[in-house]
């Protein structure tokens, strides 16, 4: 039995569609994927996204444990500031993706693991933390925190209307901010590319804040093709630790890993940076008509194999097929012609640089 | 919810609809298989001539979150497609039993519509 939000009931007397995710029913679809995306892209909409996790580690190694547990230097996180990171096994194979907060506070860290991670990533925060004898405090608190994600241009303006305050928050910051009368944390994060802020708040009060927000609802389905415009990968599916094991520099997430910094899987990245990659992940562009998915084989111009999508979609933005494929590094710069196999039919396509928007 | 089910039609479990004038007969898919499939975004269509056994995947109609095999519910030669789907496939979701058709088939053997479901019986399964 799928968990369920606490807005679940909104969103189904909203005439939602729903989807299982992560062990959660999720909203795909409010009234058109199509339109939802625009909203966001244009104007601005508004996402349910408390299935995703949230633990907090305090106490004073909450640093060193986050430090040792993720790829990026968690150091450099001043009080009410937030970094992207990846979590990689001894191999450097990623677990899973993340966005670590310093709370405003300065002693709280709080990271949030993607849907149906967060019991492993807790235990694996645990295992840390008695691996290296550190003293710190592991909580789960993904039934503590409804999360909302106002995302598009005029997010900002919605803010001001919703507060009174003046939007100040940069590109992952967070704070703390009143809406509706609830307290809430409120970061400057997002999946879309677009302006827009995370909102935690307290589990109980998630409807109160959801209607503070006079946008229109977004469904998984727009949150996927936003992101997949953008080129940011979905957890599970452009990495797996089981069916897709890869490592940052594979996944195209480089840039999130510090090698200055003590974490796990460390060594194993640096001799992966030192022998290069086999296969990167990159953005493809369906030429001919058609759709990529998730599976099909991308192949040279010969014929030959050289990799697979990992993501695709009908890109409500540019009228194109796109997607994300793990390709040989050989082929894996933009504009290389290839084919993607659609259906037994070899189709052309080619590599694009990501993101596909500029924004 | 209600959905759009014409009482001239016939259709399949899987949500075709087939419409027939003499021997010949259009196919598209129903309201409910468009709502199920939000934004329709690419169709795949046969060619005229092609011959499909009723049953057969003849076409494929595809969303932004989905692939759906389309079945022909008959036995046929196919006479059309409705190539404005090509530029327009959200014709689907607009008008799936008017400029949402997407094909015409000559019938081989017109006793295999018997088989086929009664808008009542359809809208019956679509209840269920």
């Amino acid at each position: 039995m799928d968990r369920q939000t606490p807005l679940y009931e909104y969103h189904a007397d909203r005439g939602a569609s729903f989807t299982g995710f992560g062990g959660w029913e999720m909203p795909v679809e409010f009234d058109s994927i199509q339109a939802e995306h625009q909203h966001v892209r244009e104007t601005v909409g508004k996402f349910d996204v408390s299935h995703m996790g949230q633990i907090e580690v305090t106490g004073p190694d909450a640093a060193t444990l986050l430090q040792r547990l993720t790829t990026n230097d968690v150091a450099a996180l001043d009080p009410g500031e937030a970094q992207y990171a990846a979590i990689t096994d001894e191999e450097g194979i990623m677990l899973e993706d993340t966005v670590v907060y310093r709370l405003p506070d300065g002693e709280t860290y709080l990271f949030v693991p993607n849907a149906g991670n967060d019991t492993a990533m807790a235990d694996r925060c645990q295992w840390v933390r008695s691996e290296f004898d550190l003293d710190a405090e592991v909580e789960t608190t993904t039934t503590d925190w409804a999360m909302i994600a106002v995302q598009g241009p005029r997010a900002p303006a919605q803010f001001e209307a919703a507060t009174g305050e003046e939007y100040t928050l940069d590109r992952f910051e967070i704070e703390r901010a009143t809406i509706a009368s609830v307290e809430c944390l409120v970061a400057a994060t997002g999946y879309t590319g677009e302006d827009g802020f995370e909102l935690l708040a307290p589990w109980a009060e998630a409807s109160t804040v959801w209607r503070a927000f006079d946008v229109p609802p977004c469904g998984l389905g727009a949150r996927d093709t936003l992101r997949l415009e953008m080129g940011l990968l979905l957890s599970g599916q452009d990495f797996d630790p089981d069916e897709q094991p890869r490592t940052p520099y594979e996944a195209g997430i480089g840039f999130v890993v510090d090698l200055d910094t003590a974490f796990i899987g460390r060594d194993a990245l640096q001799a992966a940076r030192e022998a290069g990659v086999e296969e990167t992940l990159c953005g493809v562009e369906l030429l001919d008509r058609g759709v990529l998915r998730h599976g099909h084989t991308v192949t040279a111009p010969d014929g030959e194999e050289i990799g697979h999508v990992t993501s695709g979609t009908m890109s409500p933005t540019l009228g194109v097929s796109i997607g994300l494929a793990y390709v040989a590094s050989e082929y894996a710069e933009p504009d290389e012609t290839v084919r993607v196999v659609v259906r037994d039919e070899p189709k052309n396509a080619r590599i694009r640089a990501t993101p596909f928007l500029n924004r | 919810m209600s959905f759009d089910i014409p009482a001239e039609f016939r259709y399949l479990d899987s949500h075709e609809w087939i419409d027939v004038t003499g021997d010949t007969a259009r196919v598209g898919i129903s309201d409910v298989a468009q709502d199920e499939l939000g934004d329709v975004v690419f169709v795949e269509l046969p060619a005229e001539g092609d011959q499909f056994d009723a049953g057969a995947e003849f076409a494929v109609v595809e969303s932004i979150k989905a692939v759906s095999d389309v079945y022909t519910p008959v036995t046929g030669e196919v006479t059309a497609v409705n190539e404005a789907l090509l530029d327009r496939p959200e014709l689907i979701n607009e008008e799936p039993y008017g400029d949402g058709w997407l094909v015409e088939l000559e019938l081989t053997d017109t006793d295999e519509l018997d088989e086929l479901l009664s808008p009542e019986a359809y809208a019956e399964k679509v209840e269920s």
